[in-house]
């Protein structure tokens, strides 16, 4: 038995992020015209063993807290597969 | 005087740091494997820069979380110097004994080159060997240097003194808030910053305006 998870990590508001400025830059270069604002994040695939999963949502809190995300600069998001 | 340097996999400036070290103390300085929990009774330790972890997840995150920066931690309570240079200052950062974070260079492209830094607080034990508002030089190397914290974080180092070294004006190679090229910490025993003051250190560098800065740590004559 094994929980899937993911967990988004992204940029707070306000905290500027020159990659996503580029991106955005190089989407309008290919034509794509009408995008606003884009914003770089990271996405981490997790698999956890076992079936509790208020202890898996907690746990990947703790994760995110301590290693995943920078709190200074990034917010996160847990979502629990199934 | 006795120094300490750190080793984590993928520092590249040790060496540097090292040979820094022993010149100016005449004595070569112990290393400390990630790994070890224990750091020897030295008057300064070095975290010094590279690509600790290949920058994997974020710059200096994965290194911050070693055994061997408990000890630099515990040491730091203590009241021991530390200080932390290039991926060393994103590492303290990282493992939370400085504030704030270091982003992607605004223009995205890795700076090598000379910057002029301006010493915006002379009194503190690292910076004691400089005039408040000198100008020095020293190089800078990195591609994540750019210095943010929030707003109530910036207000708390400008008004307690803790921003001790600014891009001088003109020269932000990165984009840093604020100019900020190095700060300390509340105590002020811990410093760090992303030039290189051990890159100029002996005439053969071409320049000796690092040197004050080490011999300041070690309440030494520059």
């Amino acid at each position: 038995m094994a929980i899937r998870a993911r967990v988004t990590v992204t940029l707070k508001n306000g905290v500027l992020d020159p990659q996503g400025k580029a991106i955005e830059g190089a989407l309008g270069t290919l034509g794509f015209g009408g995008v606003g604002q884009v914003r770089q994040g990271k996405v981490f695939d997790v698999e956890l063993d076992g079936a509790d999963r208020s202890k898996a949502e907690a746990d990947l809190k703790a994760m995110c807290e301590k290693l995943l995300a920078n709190t200074v600069i990034e917010d996160y998001a847990v979502e629990i597969a199934g | 005087m006795k120094t300490a340097v750190v080793l984590l996999p993928g520092l590249n400036r040790d060496r540097d740091m090292i040979a820094a070290l022993t010149t100016i103390t005449g004595q070569r300085p112990h290393t400390v494997w990630q790994t070890e929990t224990e750091i020897p009774d030295v008057d300064l330790i070095v975290i010094p820069g590279g690509f600790s972890y290949g920058d994997y997840l974020r710059c200096g995150a994965i290194g911050a979380r070693m055994p061997v920066m408990q000890a630099v931690a515990d040491k730091a309570r203590q009241g021991v110097m530390v200080m932390g240079v290039c991926n060393g200052f994103q590492i303290l950062l990282e493992a939370g004994l400085l504030p704030g974070a270091l982003m992607r260079n605004a223009t995205l492209k890795f700076v090598c080159r000379e910057v002029k830094l301006e010493v915006a607080n002379a009194n503190t034990a690292f910076t004691r060997g400089y005039q408040a508002g000198q100008v020095i030089r020293c190089p800078v190397a990195h591609h994540d240097g750019n210095y943010f914290a929030d707003e109530e974080t910036l207000k708390r180092l400008e008004g307690e003194g803790q921003v001790v070294f600014r891009y001088a004006e003109g020269t932000n190679p990165n984009g840093s808030v604020n100019d900020i090229a190095g700060i300390v910490s509340h105590e002020g025993n811990v410093l760090g910053m992303m030039p290189h003051p051990e890159n100029l250190v002996e005439a053969a560098h071409g320049g000796t305006d690092g040197r004050a800065l080490f011999a300041g740590a070690l309440g030494l004559a520059a």
